[in-house]
């Protein structure tokens, strides 16, 4: 529920208004028409829960989630609350578990989040003890549904949300599958403390104009230059977007960047041992990049052989979690595990290609401090959302914002 | 110098200098601290834990160190903040004919430009040292083992 309006936001989507990353009552809203409205929220992997009583905990936006694999196979998913005073069912990263009994007055919940026992509830030595009218049926902490596509496993708190492959829709249904075409396993996981909104995070997923200026890494090493093959597909509401790009013979020949002599383009520059970037063209189709974003905060990353999902958290206005988690497939010989193990140089938080990535964001957060009523500019390409066979655009930033206004109601 | 010589006072001056080439920003020598053939890779407790194999730094040669601090220098952009490397005392836990294996708790205060100053990382160096011909100490193994999964904001500089 709404307690204060926001701000006009009465242009289109080529300009950002800076309130949209300082004000508290945007992030409670957020909370109540984002993650709790009508999306898929990404939970964890498959992976990670294989067998009956696995789970995981994670959050939709601030809310802490039990994400479990029940004892008939299904993923289930619960608010992380006990129905009795709101303390956390589960306190640990994950686990197994025959059934979940919060820590403070022992209540106990199935693997569905069903409410199964009282401590006490009969009272001791017949004092005491619940009210014969108290229904266990009628307690319990929120229920998501879940679906689960190509082993990740999404959650909802909305009733009307649409089945996941109808909200993804099929570009990007497809270039999941493209991805996470058999079983994968976690080969690491990290956590990132943005010191910024989560929205500055989930625009730099999608942008990819800045992606060879700021990273000068990819830009030297042929990686990802906006004169390679590529492009950009937005998904119809705008919310989810994918980037990606291709080895172009045709490159080499290239001299747009030179022209404009830009910080990114360093000359000479080589690596000591450049057997850190080999790969091996493991899809078949010679793309070496391809950043997937699925609203409002899930990211599927593959550059060349460093696979990844991100999920981007919000706390507060200010600040974000970014859980990284790096995955391999079962069946990659020692030597791909290698090379993932390798490439994974140029990701997380020390990444040669998302390192800046970390405080940019906070750069932003710091510029905007006194600039409520100013507003962003992202005019790239037009002021369109729709898919395009160019990366020198902002059109899948324009998705999000208007994914996000539908949604927000600004 | 044969490995069952390497002293507790000779792996503390180790790292010692190891620290001091950091944090004064003499980065250029850092590598010169392993073996030419070497494991550097920073991870968590959590991942060493659960057997996760990735790191946030996995480097294993001393070409890939050296390309580190050339992406420091020349690529990567990060606000200028500087180290401070408190390192324990280490435990030895192992020797073997070429080396010791020794763990090394140790604090990194990370000091930004705008004077804030944190306990950046905590956490313990699984190492393997080994003697070169000349005598010199050398670092065939060094695991930096976080204590904690979470890192602020961005890891530029090594630990």
């Amino acid at each position: 529920m709404r307690t204060q309006p926001l701000p006009e936001w009465d242009e289109g989507l080529t300009r950002i208004p800076y309130w949209i990353y300082s004000e508290r009552q945007v992030a409670r809203d957020e909370q109540d028409r984002i993650f709790a409205g009508p999306t898929w929220n990404y939970l964890c992997l498959e992976a990670e829960i294989p067998d009956g009583g696995d789970y995981r905990t994670t959050f939709i936006g601030e809310m802490p989630v039990i994400v479990v694999r029940g004892k008939d196979g299904e993923v289930y998913a619960f608010e992380n609350r006990c129905a009795h005073r709101g303390a956390l069912i589960a306190l640990e990263d994950g686990g197994n578990a025959e059934d979940f009994t919060c820590v403070y007055h022992a209540w106990r919940y199935d693997l569905e989040g069903n409410l199964k026992g009282v401590a006490f509830q009969n009272g001791v030595n017949g004092k005491g003890g619940m009210p014969e009218s108290f229904c266990m049926e009628a307690h319990g902490p929120r229920k998501l549904r879940t679906a689960t596509v190509c082993g990740l496993v999404f959650g909802s708190l909305h009733e009307d949300v649409p089945p996941i492959e109808e909200y993804l829709g099929e570009d990007i249904l497809g270039r999941i599958e493209r991805v996470l075409n058999k079983p994968v396993e976690v080969i690491g996981r990290f956590k990132q403390a943005l010191p910024n909104n989560w929205k500055l995070y989930f625009e730099n997923v999608k942008d990819s104009y800045h992606a060879s200026l700021l990273h000068v890494f990819f830009t030297t090493f042929r990686l990802n230059r906006l004169s390679q093959r590529g492009g950009v597909i937005v998904s119809e509401d705008g919310g989810h977007h994918v980037s990606w790009s291709a080895i172009d013979p045709a490159e080499a020949k290239s001299q747009d960047y030179s022209a404009e002599k830009l910080r990114s383009d360093k000359e000479g520059y080589r690596l000591a041992d450049p057997t850190m970037l080999n790969g091996v063209d493991e899809f078949g189709d010679g793309v070496t990049l391809q950043i997937l974003s699925v609203f409002p905060g899930f990211v599927l990353q593959q550059i060349q052989n460093c696979l990844a999902v991100r999920q981007v958290l919000p706390q507060g206005v200010d600040k974000t979690e970014l859980n990284w988690t790096y995955i391999g497939f079962t069946d990659d010989t020692p030597e791909l595990r290698r090379m993932r193990l390798r490439q994974a140089n140029l990701i997380g938080a020390a990444g040669f290609v998302s390192m800046e990535d970390g405080a940019v964001g906070n750069f932003v957060q710091r510029g905007i401090a006194c600039a409520e009523d100013e507003k962003a500019v992202v005019e790239m390409g037009g002021a369109g959302t729709e898919t395009v066979n160019y990366r020198a655009t902002e059109t899948s930033v324009r998705g999000f914002w208007k994914a996000y206004r539908h949604l927000m109601g600004i | 110098m044969m490995a069952a010589e390497i002293t507790y006072e000779q792996l503390s001056a180790l790292n010692a200098a190891y620290g001091a080439s950091i944090d004064d920003d003499r980065l250029e020598s850092w590598p010169e601290f392993f073996a030419d053939d070497c494991l550097y890779k920073i991870t968590t407790a959590d991942n060493q834990r659960q057997g996760l194999e990735a790191g946030m730094v996995y480097a294993d040669s001393k070409g890939m160190l050296h390309d580190r601090v050339t992406a420091l220098r020349e690529a990567n952009v990060y606000e200028r903040q500087w180290y401070r490397h408190i390192t324990g005392t280490p435990l030895i836990v192992g020797r073997g004919d070429d080396g010791v294996t020794a763990e090394t708790p140790f604090l990194v205060v990370r000091v930004m430009r705008n004077g804030q100053s944190d306990l950046f990382a905590t956490g313990r160096y699984l190492d393997r040292v080994v003697a070169g011909a000349d005598g010199k100490l050398k670092f065939a193994q060094r695991i930096v083992v976080c204590d904690s999964n979470t890192i602020d904001t961005l890891l530029a500089i090594p630990l």
